[in-house]
């Protein structure tokens, strides 16, 4: 294995024939080089794209804070080179490296990957490849690392179950201390890899693949899933923490320009509104909130200690944020005057919202965002967003009238039950709201319509639902190319390859596994940029394996088909989305879950916690008296 | 003299080095990491006024993205302030929050309304280091053959120029710790007409990734 000091040698070599080579020298404000020797346990935390997208992570930075808070243990990180960098560190035989202490991944304790979406699954492989560990995980010795993935893409664990030794579900600000407290009492040596990994399975939100047994039906659909040992749960149920814990602070500031260079400071976990297509919307639930003060600490904080000029914070809806007046008054109130631009993501299309975005602007600002992601009031109900058509126009009449000159409009195409006339109706919604623009403004006005395609996600009311086809897609995009020829509207879209390339794995089963390597195999990686994704080397994955794309997007699922992820839960009751996606179909509309309870299954599974941690921080109702055994 | 009616903001000359990890961040990433190494220090840097404030910042000479250097110079410009500031503390303040690689070597008050900082250069030296080539004699021989040049005529993004009168002193100079041999090089460094290092080591057909090379310093037109 190659020494730190080598890895330093062959590097001075071969940056200056790569593209912006800050990418691989880390070296950054606040990140943290601790000592390796006295380090008992050593992860190396991978976000499986380019530097420039994955140091904005904040899974990443929250899983940092959290191991480099421990004295017992050490986090650094390691992102995908880019092809030009690959290419280099191949021919030189460099393996990939941390950025803190240049050490060869497969010298950590645990490598684990942050996985938000599917289309890093490739990314994920060649990773693995790179630092020289065998991409399956069958084929691990017990001196190798333990790989384990984590991240929104990974409530659906199956497509990626053969590369990794175990999976997070859920969040990861506790179970990260109980995995490396697990591996430290079974250390290699005294327990064999296969003792360890049955010692991570008996934790809470800890999936290992290997320890379960999928049995199919002849057409590929799940018989049964069962675990192999008595370690492993027959259900594997999420990990929530009761309270958010300060959010971290002391971001690593890079030295050179990334794509979201801006400190991040979490308001709120989870959603109340329970719009059908939203994945993150159900499978963060319960609603839990960081009071106003501890925001203002921590944004204060993380901007003395990073110095960056623009300050965020997130969440899934900001508006309902139960104090977000308050919190964006005081907020204004301490960073007037300090050339420090605030953003407030996923604001409601209400005219609140602008009065928020008002107090927050520094500068003038020219762009608004808002999502009605459907254009007709019926497709609105199916998706459970409801706004009136009228709200939506008075709304973009006002952000017009406060000097916002661009209005940005969020749209899905492809939901359930979409036709042509819906597609068109965003069309005529963006000229309606220009037109409230020329009113106000007169040819200053701009709208910019982002369409993206709708991907039925698990976990979510519309995972029994099949996607529209490619052509499909490419006849709603082409009307609205048609229909949008104003040079004062801009359209975008997110190309149809990517969607169903995003659409195959994101509902795959363990069969996609020996797909996803195939296609790696043949080169595919990338596959979020559009020129790199490689559509042939997926096409030709899928046949080699036997197995046709269209049954995991193109096949409504029967009420009672078992899903792959059917042993993973997300707290929210399968028939409780069922009957959601019923109700879709009736175009029946679900209220906010703040003003009334639906059970839909987060409360019994959590009722110990929600005890524990009473008042308004979460946003369900309380538990008071113990559970009756 | 303490100047207790003051009315004017601060214009501060800042000479630092930029090493390590630094060493791969350009000429405009530098403006927003030195931006950011001011707010961490809660310096009030000023800024101008208009539709999209800019912080008064200029960094005297662009330093190619690789090279290490000891000898950049920055001004900044600090809102005005009733008391004299107090040099020495900024400076210790400054590294404090400056990220690993900067290091401030010298802070000055400079003439408010001076020259701007990148047309008081003429001359930068440097000193490279040349990992591969051990025999001093080979090095010296391309080296003598080189200042004999009239001209070197070279093309630079397709417009050709003459390298050799860029060229203001070149000699080796002792070898580093393991023995490596070193050249010292002072070249021309205006707008326009800039020596660049690896052109010349181009010239001696040494190929760029085998050499390391610091500036040194900058010298100014009335130096």
């Amino acid at each position: 294995m190659l020494t730190p000091e080598q890895i330093e040698t062959r590097l001075e070599r071969i940056l200056l024939k790569v593209q912006k080579p800050g990418r691989y020298v880390g070296g950054e404000m606040n990140s943290l080089t601790k000592d390796w020797d006295s380090a008992q346990t050593r992860v190396a935390l991978v976000f499986p794209e380019i530097y420039d997208i994955g140091v904005s992570n904040v899974g990443m930075k929250i899983l940092y804070d959290q191991v480099n808070q421990r004295e017992d243990a050490l986090a650094e990180r390691a992102y995908a080179p880019w092809v030009d960098m690959e290419k280099i560190m191949r021919e030189n035989h460099i393996p990939l490296y941390t950025l803190e202490s240049r050490r060869p991944l497969s010298s950590f304790d645990i490598v684990g990957f942050s996985i938000p979406y599917e289309t890093l699954y490739t990314n994920t492989l060649n990773i693995l490849d790179l630092a020289g560990i065998p991409i399956l995980a069958a084929e691990r010795g017990d001196d190798e690392p333990i790989v384990i993935a984590g991240g929104h893409s990974t409530m659906n664990p199956e497509p990626m179950h053969a590369f990794m030794d175990a999976f997070v579900i859920g969040e990861g600000e506790e179970v990260i201390h109980d995995i490396i407290t697990s591996l430290q009492e079974n250390k290699p040596g005294r327990a064999s890899r296969g003792e360890r990994l049955k010692a991570l399975a008996g934790i809470p939100g800890v999936y290992v693949p290997s320890l379960y047994e999928v049995d199919t039906f002849e057409d590929g659909t799940i018989r049964r899933i069962r675990p192999l040992v008595p370690e492993a749960p027959e259900t594997v149920t999420k990990r929530i923490v009761a309270k958010l814990p300060p959010p971290p602070t002391d971001f690593i500031v890079p030295n050179i320009s990334i794509v979201h260079d801006r400190a991040t400071v979490e308001i709120m976990r989870g959603c109340t509104r329970g719009c059908r297509f939203c994945q993150a919307g159900m499978i963060t639930r319960p609603v839990r909130e960081r009071s106003v003060e501890e925001v203002v600490r921590a944004a204060e904080k993380a901007v003395a200690a990073t110095g960056i000029d623009e300050l965020s914070f997130l969440s899934l809806s900001s508006s309902d944020y139960t104090h977000i007046l308050e919190l964006v008054e005081t907020i204004s109130d301490r960073f007037k005057g300090r050339q420090i631009s605030i953003a407030l993501p996923s604001m409601r299309i209400e005219s609140v919202s602008i009065d928020l975005m008002e107090t927050l602007r520094e500068r003038r600002g020219t762009g608004f965002t808002l999502a009605p992601e459907a254009a007709t009031e019926r497709m609105r109900r199916i998706i459970n967003k409801y706004i009136p058509d009228s709200q939506i126009l008075e709304t973009a009449r006002e952000i017009y009238r406060r000097n916002w000159t661009t209005i940005k409009l969020y749209f899905m195409i492809g939901h359930p039950s979409e036709t042509l006339e819906d597609v068109k109706a965003i069309a005529s919604l963006c000229k309606q709201v220009l037109a409230e623009g020329r009113k106000v403004i007169g040819m200053k006005a701009r709208v910019h319509a982002g369409i993206s395609t709708f991907v039925p996600k698990p976990h979510t009311p519309f995972q029994w639902v099949s996607c529209d086809t490619v052509e499909q897609i490419m006849d709603k995009q082409a009307l609205l190319r048609q229909e949008l020829r104003d040079r004062n509207i801009k359209l975008s879209w997110t190309e149809t390859r990517d969607t169903l390339l995003e659409a195959w794995l994101t509902r795959g089963d363990r069969r996609i596994s020996r797909v996803i390597q195939a296609a790696w195999e043949k080169g595919a990686k990338f596959d979020a940029w559009g020129e790199h994704m490689r559509n042939e080397a997926w096409m030709e994955a899928f046949e080699e394996n036997g197995l046709a794309p269209s049954f995991y997007t193109h096949r409504p699922r029967p009420a009672d088909e078992i899903f792959p992820w059917e042993h993973i839960s997300t707290a929210v009751r399968k028939d409780y989305l069922y009957q959601d996606y019923r109700q879709s179909l009736d175009g029946q509309v679900r209220s906010d879950c703040r003003e009334q309870c639906f059970a839909c299954g987060i409360l019994p599974v959590f009722s110990d916690l929600r005890r524990e941690t009473p008042g308004e921080s979460w946003k369900c109702p309380e538990v008071r008296s113990p559970r009756q055994p | 003299m303490p100047d207790t009616n003051r009315d004017e903001p601060w214009r501060l000359r800042i000479r630092f080095g930029k090493q390590g990890a630094l060493r791969y961040t350009g000429h405009l990433d530098l403006h927003k990491l030195w931006e950011r190494t001011i707010r961490r220090a809660r310096l009030p840097l000023l800024y101008s006024h208009g539709f999209h404030p800019q912080p008064k910042i200029q960094i005297a000479s662009a330093l190619p993205l690789g090279y290490a250097s000891r000898a950049e110079l920055i001004d900044i410009w600090l809102e005005k302030t009733s008391e004299q500031l107090d040099l020495p503390a900024i400076k210790v303040t400054l590294q404090k929050a400056a990220p690993p690689g900067l290091e401030i070597y010298r802070i000055e008050t400079a003439a408010l309304r001076g020259r701007a900082l990148q047309t008081l250069v003429r001359s930068a030296e440097y000193e490279a280091t040349l990992l591969d080539l051990a025999d001093e004699q080979a090095v010296s021989g391309r080296l003598a053959a080189l200042l004999g040049a009239e001209s070197l005529p070279r093309e630079r993004r397709s417009k050709a120029y003459d390298l050799r009168p860029l060229i203001e002193g070149l000699q080796l100079t002792s070898p580093d710790e393991e023995g490596h041999p070193r050249l010292y090089l002072r070249l021309t460094n205006l707008e326009g007409a800039t020596g660049r290092v690896e052109e010349v080591l181009d010239e001696m057909q040494i190929p760029p990734e085998s050499v390391r090379i610091v500036r040194t310093d900058l010298i100014f037109e009335e130096d």
